[in-house]
């Protein structure tokens, strides 16, 4: 197999997404002010907040398709902004992004629905060839998915529509990966096949992943780092096991957790009404 | 390779539409009120006019008939037809919406209302054409203005908003309002001049003598959104997805309406608003062969133009030498079609 084929292979090399000053608004309302982090190759990110805190917004916002009301996000320097608009298709060699939800209109097979991914790859006419071929196949394998290959998306159960949609994600081989809840849906084995497949590529070294997740103690075991979001504006950032303390999750979510330790492992729980 | 697999199998199905709409040509050439056969047919479209030195005056009959008669109205049944169903196919992907069809963004009400006023002032056929080409464009223009940002820059947030909700109640209120002007040009209409607007409304090929508008548009329309095939593609997942993958979406949105609308206003100006061609083709190919708009774009216009002239056909032989009103035909044969097509739809 050439590296070509091979998905876990970004085509481009892994830049550093960072910011600078970020400020964003929605709906009348300032989400934060200036926000600096930068992520680098090798860092699995996990965002986790209230609803309506803005973490969709921040993410849609890092994957170029939305602007930011105050500061810039650069990659490896390049405003990312002047970069959406003028050279889409290298911007979506270099990241792929997931939505939240996408919704269906029209009969498709799921083979043709991870395929979609392959579109930054091809030139012209696009008749896929032998490397989307074999990236596909490998990425319906990898997510479970190879025995609903021919299936029609619209008769897919919700978890079943979004592995397809992440399959097609990493289809695009782009090296930085930004997911808008990519666990949403899944049953416990599957979200753990996800994480686990997005932390094998972040480890290699070649990737770097941000996703918003809502489970504490998936985000704990599984996060470099972690963005933590308060509905007053405040953003704490850092490696995870300095973020992801009961204290400051049960300021952010605005929950009572407490910790509970077994053995080697340690679980947040919340800790019901204060 | 699949790939190779797709490209061989999207050939195979436009040579075999292809063949069936030379077949549907020949036979609008040679059926009719005189009965030709296909020899005559050949003599009347490539006989050297100068061996008529000594030839009878059946032969030149024939070639009356064919070169003057039917090869313009079958040529403008193909034409306009393969308009129809192209519009029809774009349409739904801009609007991702199954039953959006060309005329639901209101160009063929401002169209209608055109010509009509032309015919009320009992203009020429020319006038008339220039009404519903005038009406068309100026609907289109209003639907892309009063819409610019829902065309242009859909909103990209997480998935939930999607452009073609606002862009389509647009063009809707803004049809029911032609709807309202039309009702209103026919109720005030003389009682002689309302038999000829009928006709126009419904679709008619009868009074066509030209082609060449439709059939240019038809060839330009097809190879201007031909490349932008496999982005269209991409949009069907959604105007987020698509910009992520690096699909230029406001120009891509943009190209499909003014193509989509400049071929329903072509379409429109030969031969009236003729219903359900641009709703049900897509979809019959869509069921036949898949949604690939690299594969569905060609075959649609070549299956929308084959139908159309089988419609026509039909239309002026089926109570002979009366004519209907082809858009009679294919709603007749639409409205069954999209029915089955709809009901047996899973979930």
């Amino acid at each position: 197999m050439t590296t070509a084929a091979d998905w876990t292979i970004p085509t481009l090399p892994c830049p550093q997404l960072s910011l600078h000053g970020l400020g964003l608004r929605a709906g009348g309302k300032t989400l934060f002010d200036a926000l600096d982090f930068t992520m680098r190759p090798g860092e699995l990110w996990c965002v986790l907040g209230p609803n309506g805190v803005g973490k969709s917004t921040l993410m849609a916002v890092l994957a170029g398709l939305r602007l930011a009301e105050r500061g810039e996000v650069r990659l490896d320097g390049e405003p990312l902004a002047t970069l959406a608009r003028h050279r889409p298709e290298v911007l979506a060699r270099q990241r792929a992004y997931l939505p939240q939800a996408i919704h269906d209109t029209f009969s498709m097979t799921v083979h043709d629905a991870v395929a979609v991914g392959r579109h930054p790859h091809l030139s012209g006419w696009g008749w896929s060839g032998r490397d989307d071929d074999a990236v596909v196949a490998a990425l319906l394998e990898a997510l479970d998915l190879a025995g609903l290959a021919g299936r029609d998306v619209l008769t897919l159960s919700g978890g079943e529509r979004q592995r397809v949609s992440l399959a097609a994600v990493l289809a695009q081989q782009a090296p930085l990966l930004l997911l808008d809840e990519p666990l949403a849906h899944l049953d416990l084995r599957h979200q753990i096949l996800v994480l686990d497949t997005l932390a094998r590529l972040a480890r290699g070294g070649r990737h770097a992943a941000m996703l918003i997740v809502h489970d504490l103690n998936l985000a704990r075991r599984y996060a470099t780092h972690a963005l933590l979001m308060a509905e007053d504006g405040s953003c704490l950032h850092g490696p995870a096991d300095e973020i992801l303390t009961p204290a400051h999750c049960s300021r952010a979510l605005r929950t009572p957790i407490v910790a509970v330790a077994q053995g080697a492992h340690t679980a947040l729980i919340a800790n019901g009404p204060a | 390779m699949r790939g190779a697999a797709e490209m061989r199998r999207a050939l195979a199905v436009c040579a075999l539409l292809a063949g069936a709409a030379l077949t549907v040509f020949l036979l609008s050439l040679a059926v009719g009120s005189v009965g030709l056969s296909l020899t005559e047919v050949w003599h009347a479209l490539f006989g050297l006019t100068d061996a008529s030195g000594d030839s009878d005056a059946a032969c030149q009959t024939a070639v009356a008939i064919v070169r003057e008669l039917r090869l313009p109205r079958a040529a403008a049944a193909f034409a306009c037809g393969g308009l129809l169903a192209l519009s029809g196919a774009l349409m739904q992907v801009l609007l991702r919406n199954p039953l959006a069809e060309p005329y639901v963004l209101g160009v063929s009400g401002g169209a209608a209302t055109g010509a009509l006023l032309a015919m009320l002032a009992l203009s020429p056929l020319w006038a008339v054409q220039a009404g519903a080409a005038g009406g068309a464009l100026v609907s289109m223009v209003l639907v892309a203005t009063l819409a610019r940002r829902d065309l242009l820059h859909p909103q990209v947030q997480g998935g939930h908003h999607e452009a073609g909700s606002r862009l389509l109640l647009t063009g809707v209120i803004l049809a029911a309002g032609w709807g309202a002007v039309i009702t209103l040009i026919l109720s005030i209409a003389p009682e002689g001049r309302l038999r000829g607007m009928l006709f126009w409304l419904t679709g008619d090929l009868g009074g066509t003598a030209s082609y060449g508008l439709a059939l240019g548009t038809l060839v330009a329309a097809l190879l201007l959104m031909l490349p932008m095939a496999r982005a269209l593609n991409v949009m069907l997942l959604g105007e987020t997805v698509a910009q992520s993958l690096g699909v230029r979406v406001g120009r891509v949105r943009l190209s499909a309406y003014l193509v989509a609308s400049l071929a329903i206003a072509a379409a429109i100006t030969t031969a009236g608003s003729i219903g359900f061609v641009g709703l049900v083709v897509p979809h019959l190919v869509r069921l036949a062969w898949g949604n690939d708009q690299r594969l569905l774009l060609p075959a649609a216009t070549l299956l929308g133009g084959t139908l159309l002239m089988a419609a026509d056909l039909i239309a002026r032989t089926a109570i002979a030498p009366a004519q209907l009103p082809v858009g009679v035909i294919t709603a007749l044969l639409g409205v069954p079609t999209f029915l089955f097509l709809l009901l047996r739809r899973p979930r």
